[in-house]
């Protein structure tokens, strides 16, 4: 049985539809990750979870037993908010040890689990300070801290990480990480990054205008996005349009206009003469010199358009014979020049037969 | 040039604080002015102070004063906190309008005040004029006050801060008690004091409200005037000039800094 059961969960404010018929259900011990852009519905979907809204229609079950009319403090679910939400007039052990207070805890437990807790996020030595002498991160642990003290079944995390710098998210995702391995709580994560997503989630739910776009495992999401919203929300994509030639069993056969014929990997319910796109990452395409491509991949003729110097890698965008631009990346393995290709530079671009993932108009 | 505007300055302010205190100053002077006629400095006395505590009707009005004041306060303290977190909870729909209801006692005109909790309590009510009467109407006008103060001091928290009360397993009133309560006490003993102050100077709208068995200190005051100014009304006006500005004082170190006009 899952954990969490979400069921044909719709909520409207007004004209807007926040959640359209939303069903998913999360496992217990799962990294669940809610990703889309702001007004998806992830947040309202997050409130309903935690009790501080309710659907207008569809239910919630958490271990089998419906949630509606629970109020939030009744509910074993705790949520880490953007703001942190620290009580100001109350140190950190104050803050970290309320949920316990709240739940009539005594004393001695109190002592004993507010030092494991704090141990566990590396603030023992902050005990005794009010939130405003803590910084961004350590205000984050704090907010952890006191949200896992009591062992919720769930754990919700709204966009924690939004109010922190480049480095020090990247630092706390890999300690959220550890962490979630380490109690075993199940979390379900809120956030636009579609980077945050990947690198932290075993699962991923892609959310557009109150719908479920796609569920699955971040190489699922990242490799067979199943329509253009996720395939260009989550990473950079290159659509190439298409027209489905011959659909057989490991693979589709497809056709660009002023190009040729393309060989791609097999799609759900592809029919022949139908249009679409196919969509490729740019770390997929090889740019290789005139007439060097290999006989197992499709390749074209391109032209260098223009280059991007990133320092790792070179994004460079080669026109097609056909008028289409593709962004294809170049590793910069050697240091010196921004580009090893000028503009103007004639080139071959070369994916593998399997690479592409065919997408419906 | 620059020196010259300066000195200009000076002297305007000068005479603005002047105008403002000279007056309070020359009743503070003459309540320990050793002669019944306020005309000239004779000597230094206290006597005016000891036959002001001997004075049974003042000592009457006083003590109607300070428990009309504290618990018209107290009173008005509860609801205004109350009318404070509704209007930072319900900032849409019809209850937009509750700020606007519960301040326009405040903007209202005092006489017009007066006037209408007259007629209220004599024709809609039937209620016999005395302590009650006051009680209400000073509550009336206290409500607003506070609520203000509650509310503003509501206003510079973080909201989230409620809702991860509740989250973490607070009722509505643990978390009232433990996190709301707390963080508006200052906004909450401030309005508090305000409304003590309010209430014991009041004249205007008492003097409708009162009826005739009851005497509160302002009213006391006015009655003795309509004689003539005793170096007595001196010393009882100095008393409440030193009492109303402690409150005032310490209201304005509690209210939260948006109300002091340096955010």
């Amino acid at each position: 049985m899952a954990l969490l059961e979400i069921r044909n969960v719709s909520r409207r404010f007004g004209d807007l539809k926040a959640l359209d018929d939303v069903s998913l259900s999360i496992e217990a011990g799962e990294f669940f990750t809610l990703v889309g852009p702001s007004g998806c519905g992830k947040t309202t979907l997050l409130r309903i979870i935690a009790g501080f809204d309710e659907p207008d229609g569809g239910e919630l079950l958490l271990d089998g037993r419906p949630l509606a009319g629970i109020p939030p403090e009744k509910r074993p679910v705790h949520t880490v908010f953007q703001s942190y939400a620290l009580f100001p007039h109350l140190t950190v052990a104050q803050n970290v040890a309320f949920p316990l207070e709240m739940a009539g805890t005594g004393h001695a437990e109190i002592r004993r689990r507010l030092d494991e807790a704090l141990g566990l996020v590396d603030l023992a030595d902050k005990a005794r300070q009010f939130p405003h002498e803590l910084s961004g991160g350590q205000k984050q642990r704090v907010a952890l801290a006191r949200s896992l003290i009591n062992k919720p079944r769930l754990l919700l995390l709204d966009e924690p990480l939004a109010a922190l710098d480049a480095k020090l998210r990247e630092q706390i995702q890999g300690e959220l990480i550890a962490l979630q391995r380490e109690v075993g709580i199940t979390f379900v994560f809120v956030t636009h990054s579609q980077q945050e997503a990947l690198a932290l989630s075993h699962r991923i739910a892609v959310m557009n205008k109150g719908r479920l776009e796609q569920i699955g495992a971040p190489q699922e999401i990242y490799g067979y996005p199943r329509n253009r919203f996720v395939a260009d929300f989550i990473g950079t994509v290159n659509l190439l349009p298409v027209e489905v030639r011959e659909v057989a069993a490991d693979h589709l056969r497809l056709f660009a206009v002023g190009l040729g014929e393309i060989v791609g990997a097999s799609a759900v319910d592809a029919r022949p003469g139908e249009r679409g796109a196919l969509a490729l990452r740019p770390e997929q395409i090889r740019i290789v010199a005139r007439g060097e491509a290999q006989a197992l991949e499709n390749h074209f003729h391109g032209v260098v358009r223009d280059h991007l110097y990133l320092g790792d890698v070179t994004v460079y965008k080669i026109a097609l014979d056909n008028g289409v631009v593709l962004e294809a990346l170049l590793a910069n393995s050697l240091p010196g020049p921004a580009s090893f290709l000028e503009r103007g530079e004639p080139v071959d671009v070369a994916w593998r037969l399997a690479a592409g993932v065919f997408l419906h108009d | 040039m620059k020196g010259r505007a300066t000195a200009w300055l000076w002297a305007a302010a000068l005479a603005v604080y002047a105008f403002l205190y000279l007056p309070l100053a020359v009743v503070v002077l003459f309540s320990f002015n050793d002669s019944l006629l306020n005309a000239e400095w004779v000597g230094f006395t206290t006597r005016w102070y000891a036959t002001l505590f001997a004075d049974e009707q003042m000592l009457g009005a006083a003590a109607n004063s300070l428990l009309i004041a504290l618990t018209a306060a107290t009173l008005a303290t509860v609801l205004g906190t109350m009318a404070g977190m509704a209007m930072q909870r319900w900032r849409s729909g019809l209850l937009r309008c509750l700020p606007f209801l519960v301040l326009t006692p405040v903007a209202m005109p005092e006489i017009l005040l007066g006037v209408s909790l007259l007629l209220f309590f004599r024709q809609v009510l039937d209620l016999t004029l005395g302590l009650v009467s006051i009680l209400i109407a000073h509550i009336t006008f206290s409500i607003g006050f506070v609520a203000i103060v509650v509310r503003t001091s509501l206003a510079m928290l973080d909201e989230s801060i409620f809702e991860a009360a509740r989250d973490l397993g607070a009722g509505p009133w643990q978390t009232f008690r433990r996190v709301t309560l707390p963080l508006i006490l200052p906004a909450v003993l401030a309005g508090f004091l305000m409304s003590f102050t309010l209430s014991i100077d009041d004249f205007v709208i008492t003097f409708f409200v009162a009826g005739v068995g009851v005497t509160t200190l302002p009213l006391q005051i006015y009655s003795m005037i309509k004689v003539a100014v005793t170096p007595e009304v001196n010393a009882v006006s100095t008393l409440l000039m030193a009492l109303t500005l402690t409150l005032i004082a310490l209201a304005a170190r509690l209210a939260p800094d948006a109300l002091k006009g340096r955010m």
